[in-house]
């Protein structure tokens, strides 16, 4: 099964690759995660280009061993709906299956297929509740997510979540494919925190893996000229 | 110009992990005592507590150490140090203050008076000030009866000062507002904010790791190494009772 991710990624942060959690019951073996910066065309207000975040991404990984950052989805000529990243990122996993040769022992058995990875779409809890948001998502395109893909939904209180799901026929419909995970540890870093901080001097050690920190610094990102203008947080 | 006064920073406690929310104290500390214009901090202390101390699942001393030492490799400013921790017995956090000012003391430079043909008297180099640095939490215990002397909290707030960092405002003034000790030398107790809910218990750090769960990215890796080559806080280890 693999992961995959797709948010903003304003700015690095721990937060985001945190959530990674064993799905209990022994039925699934993640095998990878994917970190997908969104596209610069998205619009979002303080977005530093693409080609910064992915690197931000990138260092941020370095001591991972099985999460990787793949900057397809920001390098696209255009802004890409999720469902959309998920289906490339699904036909990816197919074409890189091995083809495998029929082990024949001296026995006539066809070769046991191999079994095909899954792929995840894992978000916050909060995004959860944007599937309710007038517009935002297309119906058919929730309903391609949570049939034919899945979800892994990590959050603090089981609640939030859950309620979410209930408020929601086609995600009430399909809840067995949606994996709520569970992190008691209040680890919310905002990015938008993170972002003016950065723009007022302040600190944001052990809240950013130095890397990205240096990075950030070398680059002049999210300084006092480029944060944003309102107080709005 | 007035000149800022140094300030020294000190966090007593297990730290059985340190985590990244520790550090993260000393950091936000920093910027709201520089933010006031009075304040230069030029070092900041992780003394970790005695074994004595006997608290549930402690690990030696010598490995709380060594993991603090790991997690502050990377800080140009804050080191750790084991005096506490390697005294015959536990000791009362007002005797760490005083050992740790008198050091602090000892240091400063003995400065030849810069005689430029007038008769002045050397400045006298500004004592640095040492301030216990905590959470919210710890200001709320001054409130437990039989948990502090009265002496002795008086001494820390009158003598040393306190930084007390927290999420929310309400909390921290208002533990103040409750005890009058406090309140009489507020001024000497700085309220840093950060609006991060970076609550990591080491509670819940050390129940995760005695289940195999992975603590990477609450903990610097460093950490999670030592803590991993040296078998700690595994299944055997871990405490029985099921309280957070």
């Amino acid at each position: 099964m693999s992961l995959g991710s797709c948010q903003s990624h304003g700015n690095d942060k721990g937060e985001q690759i945190l959530p990674y959690k064993c799905c209990n019951g022994g039925m699934y073996q993640v095998i990878a995660g994917i970190i997908s910066p969104v596209n610069d065309k998205y619009g979002k207000k303080d977005l530093v280009a693409a080609r910064h975040r992915v690197a931000m991404a990138r260092l941020a990984l370095q001591t991972s061993d099985w999460i990787r950052v793949d900057p397809w989805e920001s390098e696209q000529v255009q802004w890409l709906e999720t469902v959309k990243v998920l289906r490339h990122h699904h036909r990816e996993l197919l074409r890189s299956l091995p083809q495998k040769e029929g082990l024949d022992r001296g026995k006539a058995h066809p070769a046991a297929p191999t079994a095909v990875p899954e792929l995840k779409l894992l978000c916050g809890a909060d995004v959860l509740k944007t599937f309710q948001t007038p517009n935002l998502w297309k119906d058919a395109h929730i309903q391609e997510i949570v049939e034919k893909f899945g979800l892994v939904c990590v959050g603090r209180a089981g609640h939030d979540a859950e309620r979410y799901i209930l408020g929601l026929p086609i995600l009430q419909k399909y809840q067995h494919n949606i994996h709520l995970a569970r992190e008691p540890v209040q680890n919310e870093i905002s990015a938008t925190y993170i972002r003016r901080a950065l723009s007022q001097g302040q600190s944001v050690k052990y809240l950013l893996p130095d890397a990205v920190i240096a990075y950030i610094k070398d680059h002049n990102l999210y300084t006092k000229d480029s944060s944003w203008k309102d107080n709005n947080t």
